[in-house]
């Protein structure tokens, strides 16, 4: 499904006096297939443009249009809870969505929100589908409650609630948040995993920039709920001064390029580390032969 | 959900904003008092209070409206008591009678008294909480149980339990907030079936808000703990509350409330006739 929103704007707050911007004309188009990076200071409206995207937020009116594949969400028909079956998303912290007895419960949760004509054969297959996807052992969790889980685990059956419905669309709002480094790289792996399956388009929004540059295929730079800049990371974070502007930082690899650049030594790459350590390499073999 | 006014605060300055909030408190209740202390069908001392409610709204800087609209919240309360008053009330001189339903000039009066009685109480309770933020209120009733300490009541810590609670009113509700969203996003629907349906439906909101309410309650407590916090044991208060000209302005006044009142309830006949 393609994404796409145009002029999208969204003011908190009732009576207007205490009215301000949180979205202000945001056109943005997410083709299928993308691995999109949302990048944003706290509070610069990557969470509240995100929440569009299902409906959470509601359209109002002559604020934009969003557009994502048949969808028209700021039609009156618009069938939300289809959407959501097809737009998959992840909150922050996850964990704290959890609610039900077994772990079984709550991943099914979605599938008997969504498809309640499921037979309970189907169900248990889909659970278990989506259990095995984010790498627990079926059999081990299934009837445990999820509140005796530990931490990752708890966050793995939360994603696997939201995946059950095998959703094209998987939007995540700072999913690594709070997980140590062998868990975020556990985590990155799952979702470029889910994203070679049935996820088509992956949105992450995060301000952690070397995911970002590490793993997106294009990402936009939010700032007072306005996009500041949308591109590749190359051309994201390329331009330092104006990523600086808006208070973020750049990828430790850009960093490393730039000093290595101070230092002489012109080391152009795309932000990935393979990238960076590539073009280092072709640079020295080439000084080695001159 | 973040339309859910609790404590329905109006910050302003004014004379009633820059009181004590003890006195607020005390004149409330002596003004609840005066309400009540109005004799059946005296009407007169209603008018009495209800100059009282005008005059302190007056000072206070709230728009008239704003305190109006706090009758809104109990209406149906109003209106089930006005009703039961009309139809079931068998005193007095019938005006109107259909099957088993009797309307009496006493059952009207009656309704009117009531209707009058918690009106105005709803009034002057809600221009204390209009003009007294969550916090004075739970300081001023901290100091106002004071004298409990003689019979070992542990009056700082109900007053430091009123305060989180209320503190943390603003934060559940940002919770809530997401917990729904988050539900929502795996297909919760919280706004069709009936109502048993509905209520069934909360259960996978109520129960991470509970569950992290707990936890909120445990890092609360040992943050206290990793600051030393051991109660009020010479403990010294941030805010010192003292008494000024206004509070003595207002005590002179609210006196004058129920002096009026208690007039009005011995002399009626003499305004009347």
């Amino acid at each position: 499904m393609r994404i796409e929103t145009e002029k999208l704007s969204y003011a908190y707050g009732e009576s207007k006096a205490l009215m301000n911007l949180a979205l202000k004309d945001v056109t943005l188009t997410v083709e299928e297939g993308e691995f999109f990076g949302i990048i944003g200071q706290t509070g610069s409206g990557k969470t509240t443009f995100v929440q569009h995207l299902n409906g959470l937020i509601k359209l109002k009116k002559n604020s934009g249009s969003i557009k994502i594949g048949e969808f028209d969400l700021g039609e009156k028909k618009c069938d939300f809870k289809k959407l959501r079956a097809r737009l998959g998303m992840v909150f922050q912290y996850p964990e704290y969505q959890l609610f039900a007895e077994t772990v079984f419960e709550d991943v099914a949760f979605g599938v008997k929100n969504f498809m309640p004509e499921t037979s309970p054969e189907q169900v248990e297959v889909m659970v278990k589908d989506a259990l095995e996807t984010v790498g627990l052992n079926y059999l081990k969790v299934k009837d445990k409650s999820p509140f005796e889980l530990s931490g990752g685990q708890k966050r793995r059956v939360a994603i696997a609630g939201v995946i059950v419905t095998k959703p094209e669309v998987l939007v995540l709002d700072e999913p690594v948040a709070g997980l140590d480094p062998q868990g975020k790289r556990e985590f990155i792996a799952l979702l470029h995993k889910l994203h070679k399956s049935f996820v088509k388009t992956i949105i992450l929004v995060s301000h952690d920039m070397d995911l970002v540059a590490e793993n997106c295929t294009r990402a936009a730079v939010f700032s007072h709920g306005q996009i500041v800049a949308v591109g590749t990371p190359k051309e994201i974070f390329s331009n330092a001064e104006s990523l600086e502007q808006t208070g973020l930082d750049l990828p430790l690899t850009a960093y490393l390029t730039n000093m290595l650049k101070q230092a002489g030594i012109t080391a152009e790459n795309d932000y990935t580390v393979d990238g960076l350590i590539k073009a280092i390499v072709s640079e020295i073999n080439c000084g080695g032969e001159r | 959900m973040k339309d859910v006014t609790f404590g329905q605060y109006f910050p302003a300055k004014s004379f009633v904003h820059n009181m004590d909030a003890r006195v607020k408190i005390l004149a409330v209740i002596a003004y609840i008092v005066a309400v009540f202390l109005v004799k059946a069908f005296h009407f007169l001392g209603f008018l009495a209070c209800f100059l009282f409610v005008i005059i302190a709204t007056i000072f206070s800087r709230v728009p008239f409206l704003k305190v109006l609209r706090s009758i809104k919240g109990i209406l149906f309360f109003i209106i089930l008591s006005a009703i039961l008053q009309i139809f079931f009330n068998a005193d007095g001189k019938i005006l109107l009678e259909w099957k088993f339903i009797k309307i009496t000039d006493k059952g009207l009066l009656n309704a009117g008294f009531i209707v009058a009685r918690i009106s105005l109480i709803v009034l002057g309770a809600s221009l204390l909480t209009l003009t007294t933020s969550p916090v004075e209120i739970a300081d001023g009733i901290e100091s106002l149980m004071y004298p409990l300490k003689w019979i070992k009541f542990p009056v700082h810590e109900f007053a430091l339990i009123m305060s989180i609670a209320l503190r943390f009113i603003p934060t559940l509700l940002d919770e809530t907030d997401r917990i729904i969203k988050a539900q929502k996003a795996r297909g919760a629907d919280f706004e069709s079936g009936n109502l048993f349906k509905r209520a069934k439906a909360l259960i996978p909101v109520l129960i991470p808000l509970l569950i992290s309410s707990f936890r909120r309650a445990d890092e609360l407590a040992d943050a206290m703990d990793a600051r030393c916090y051991s109660g009020s044991k010479n403990r010294t208060k941030y805010k010192k509350m003292r008494l000024t000209w206004r509070d003595a302005v207002a005590t002179v006044f609210i006196a004058g409330l129920i002096v009026g009142v208690v007039f009005l309830n011995k002399f009626y006949w003499l305004l009347v006739v």
